[in-house]
């Protein structure tokens, strides 16, 4: 027997943010996990000693928040990321320009680059304590140092593939080597810059962190070193959130500038 | 057109890539001349070297044996600005500035005078309420239209156009034909075009130059003496367009089978 097929609209595949009781399911899944936690944290299914209740968490971070120690720290560790990160990406940018553009300089630095980037770079620490001495340029030079390989990389995989077409487009008009440097290869490579950024954010987090462990007395990693030393759970949580939120933040704030400088560059979404 | 000096003048031009010996040897000792004014058309099958040799032109690439010689008459003007087949309109600027890019790159941006240019281009190529616009607003076939505005703009000594429409759909490709006609009947700079459409290169040139296969030579050479200004309608539907496309294919046929012949001996060649 014959059948026939409907096709119209109620079968097309729903559009838009998945949502559970009106909110997106993205937001309902890290309640959920604190809910858990805090009913487990308060009928002692896990012990308080290492796992505080969230509230607990939440109301110890407010309290801090009053203090000067606390915006102390953030301010000096994101003075260190700053620093860092700029004292690696500018030279970092530069150099993966000159790798892109001019043959000799790639042959001459490539294998060095190789060589060098899989060095953990917070193994340099003891090395750059002796050149640069305990205060903060020995901190700002181990988080430039990794950025300045990581721009390097992507800036240089960035001008690479750039379309040929438009250094031919640069040459045949006779371009001079600064205008063709300017008007093709740096924009050409603006979103490898980007995703270089992009990672440089989650190690620099990363690499402050062991920095202000092993070598400081202020900052965001050396407070939850420290609470470890004194036992204050409470005050080592704070600093995982203050670290976590840093991450969002950065992730945010780089998604914002690369919209804004690069908005021709539009990423593939469905 | 022989007599004159040439605007463009090819000598004993080769280009092998690869081992001079053993490489693949794409053109093959050509001479040939182009008078200043002159809108050549070059045609032949795929991989004839035909853009090899256009972008020898361009300075693109260098002849491995002859010599190319373009006269650069005037210093204000670039000597070429290309159209390329594929999409090159720089993605990171509006399309005011891609299209004053030519005369800003090569130098010669003359401030007001310039910008009037670029401006005029871009209201004859229908572009100019879109000027700040970037190119990945645009469809394909305005994408393209930039990039001839760009050229123009430039105003260089000789327009170079490697198969400037051979991505735009049938329809969009029979207008930006007659744009360009009319576009170049205004100005009348020497150019050479590359296209595998020989109605194509009846409808726009002077005279249409036929490739061989490769190693690509020059063949044949057809002046096409239809009047001027063409209407795309009107000439195609002359007995004189339909004999001279009948002519070139007589000539071309041959070429096209040869290179299917050697194309499909390379590849079984490599196969083994």
């Amino acid at each position: 027997m014959a059948t026939i097929e409907t096709i119209d609209v109620s079968r097309a595949p729903r559009k838009g943010t998945r949502r559970v009781l009106g909110m997106p399911i993205g937001l309902i899944s890290p309640i959920v996990l604190l809910g858990l936690w805090e009913i487990a944290a308060r009928t002692g299914a896990v012990n308080v000693t290492f796992f505080p209740a969230p509230s607990t968490i939440l109301a110890t971070g407010f309290a801090q928040a009053q203090t000067a120690q606390f915006w102390g720290d953030l301010g000096i560790s994101l003075q260190r990321i700053a620093v860092g990160l700029v004292m690696g990406a500018v030279p970092g940018v530069l150099v993966g320009l000159a790798m892109g553009l001019f043959r000799p300089v790639r042959e001459a630095l490539n294998p060095l680059i190789a060589a060098l980037f899989p060095i953990p770079k917070i193994a340099l620490l003891p090395l750059l304590l002796l050149i640069f001495g305990i205060g903060e340029t020995s901190k700002y030079v181990t988080i430039a140092i990794n950025v300045f390989f990581l721009m390097t990389i992507n800036t240089f995989a960035g001008v690479v593939s750039t379309p040929k077409i438009y250094f031919e487009v640069a040459r045949n008009l006779k371009a001079s080597r600064l205008k063709t440097y300017l008007t093709v290869a740096l924009p050409g490579a603006l979103p490898g810059i980007f995703t270089g950024l992009r990672i440089c954010m989650g190690t620099a987090l990363i690499l402050l962190v062991a920095v202000e462990f092993s070598t400081a007395d202020s900052g965001v990693g050396y407070r939850i070193w420290w609470a470890w030393t004194v036992f204050w759970v409470d005050t080592m949580y704070v600093g995982f959130l203050v670290i976590a939120i840093l991450g969002l933040g950065f992730s945010y704030a780089v998604d914002f500038l690369e919209r804004l400088v690069i908005p021709w560059h539009r990423k593939h979404e469905r | 057109m022989t007599g004159k000096t040439g605007k463009i003048e090819v000598d004993g031009v080769a280009k092998v890539f690869g081992d001079p010996q053993r490489g693949f040897r794409a053109i093959d000792k050509v001479d040939l001349t182009i008078a200043d004014g002159e809108f050549v058309c070059i045609v032949g099958p795929s991989g004839c070297g035909k853009s090899t040799l256009i972008r020898m032109f361009a300075g693109l690439e260098h002849p491995s044996e002859g010599q190319i010689r373009i006269a650069h008459d005037n210093p204000d003007r670039p000597m070429t600005a290309m159209i390329f087949q594929q999409e090159s309109a720089f993605p990171w600027l509006t399309v005011a500035d891609n299209a004053a890019y030519g005369l800003r790159a090569s130098g010669t941006w003359r401030g007001a005078e310039s910008q009037e240019r670029v401006d005029y281009f871009l209201q004859k190529t229908g572009l100019y309420s879109f000027r700040d616009f970037r190119p990945d607003q645009l469809s394909g076939g305005m994408k393209q239209r930039l990039s001839i505005a760009r050229a123009f703009a430039t105003n260089p000594e000789v327009l170079l156009m490697d198969e400037p429409f051979a991505a735009l759909d049938e329809q969009n490709k029979l207008i930006m034909q007659e744009e360009l006609a009319t576009l170049w009947e205004e100005f009348r700079s020497t150019v050479v075009f590359i296209t595998h459409g020989l109605d194509e290169a009846v409808l726009l040139g002077d005279r249409v130059v036929v490739m061989s296969s490769a190693p690509g030579r020059f063949i044949h050479s057809l002046e096409i003496d239809l009047p001027r200004p063409r209407k795309s309608a009107e000439i195609r539907r002359t007995p004189e367009f339909g004999a001279l496309t009948a002519e070139l294919w007589d000539i071309l046929g041959h070429e096209v089978r040869t290179a299917r012949q050697q194309e499909a001996d390379r590849i079984q060649a490599a196969g083994r």
